[in-house]
């Protein structure tokens, strides 16, 4: 348990492993989405009540799936970078922040465009939708106050309290649908007891439910390892790989 | 495949103008999403290369220049 704990707290491991690690997962990553996306578009019949409007819901729900999730990742790093004041976890933190936003904001704008022909509105203010729009801020703060500091440790501390504190809007995300009858409909995959979707609805689904969280992995990494480069930019180590890229 | 035409799977008995959309802005969203840290990265090695052979040069430049 703690040599691996140790590991992650050191920036050239850290980052070659990403490397490595984005190697094969970026690929299978990719691939994924594109067969998820053709099997949901094409493959699939359309709903029985909204037709083939339905067909965003391959996309439309893994992003706010992740989103939530992505949501705990970044909270979590904020929490062991305040607690052990531990760097890495400060750059997962600010490298989840951005990915998050953008995952919110598929799930919010493919959201809308789906309520057109299903509600017959692009937006109302349910439940549902302004905590996940919270949600969208709450990200977009993380990523903007981190740039409003100039002392990189004030900035890392006020962007940890900050996610840490927003975290209330997770649960109040996950209950809206039960809480607040309104607009969005309530969940159709469940763990316990069955689900109410069709299967042939279901695999796809699931499948795009796992390469987003997949994807959400990539993007971090992608974005730690240019984080990591950027802080060790005076080290050794990081000369060396800059001058091993720089030769034709 | 459920559609019988391309043109078919295109509007989707009206709904094409809705879905595609939203699949088109999320494709763009995860390119920029996967492409930009990709870029951004091979700019700070560059720079970093870029900063490393200045370092290198500067100071033989320097002092050649004031012999």
């Amino acid at each position: 348990m703690w040599p691996i704990f140790h590991k992650l707290g050191s920036p050239p491991w850290l980052y070659a492993i990403a490397g490595s690690i984005l190697r094969w997962l970026l690929p299978i990553t990719l691939l994924a989405l594109v067969t998820g996306a053709v099997w949901g578009l094409l493959f699939t019949q359309p709903e029985r009540i909204q037709g083939n409007s339905y067909r965003i819901i391959y996309i439309h729900v893994p992003a706010a799936v992740v989103a939530l999730a992505g949501y705990y990742v970044m909270a979590l790093a904020g929490a062991v970078s305040l607690i052990w004041r531990m760097k890495m976890a400060d750059v997962a933190m600010k490298a989840a922040a951005p990915v998050g936003a953008a995952f919110t904001f598929i799930a919010l704008f493919t959201g809308a465009i789906w309520g057109k022909p299903t509600w017959g509105t692009w937006w109302v203010w349910d439940a549902r939708i302004t905590s996940m729009l919270i949600l969208f801020f709450l990200y977009l703060g993380v990523v903007a106050l981190y740039e409003a500091f100039d002392n990189k440790e004030a900035a890392s501390k006020a962007c940890a309290v900050l996610s840490l504190v927003g975290m209330v809007n997770i649960p109040i995300i996950y209950k809206s649908v039960d809480w607040w009858y309104a607009l969005h409909q309530g969940a159709t995959i469940k763990f316990t007891g069955e689900s109410s979707i069709d299967s042939s609805m279901m695999y796809p689904l699931l499948l795009m439910i796992g390469a987003f969280y997949a994807l959400f992995t990539c993007c971090l990494l992608l974005n730690m390892r240019v984080e990591i480069l950027q802080r060790e930019s005076r080290t050794q180590w990081v000369k060396k790989l800059a001058t091993k890229a720089g030769r034709p | 495949m459920y559609f019988d035409s391309l043109q078919a799977a295109l509007e989707m008995q009206g709904h094409g103008m809705f879905v595609w959309p939203a699949y088109s802005v999320t494709i763009a969203v995860i390119a920029l999403l996967v492409i930009t840290p990709l870029l951004r990265r091979r700019k700070v090695l560059r720079q970093l290369e870029a900063q490393a052979r200045r370092a290198q040069g500067a100071p033989a430049g320097r002092a050649g220049g004031e012999r």
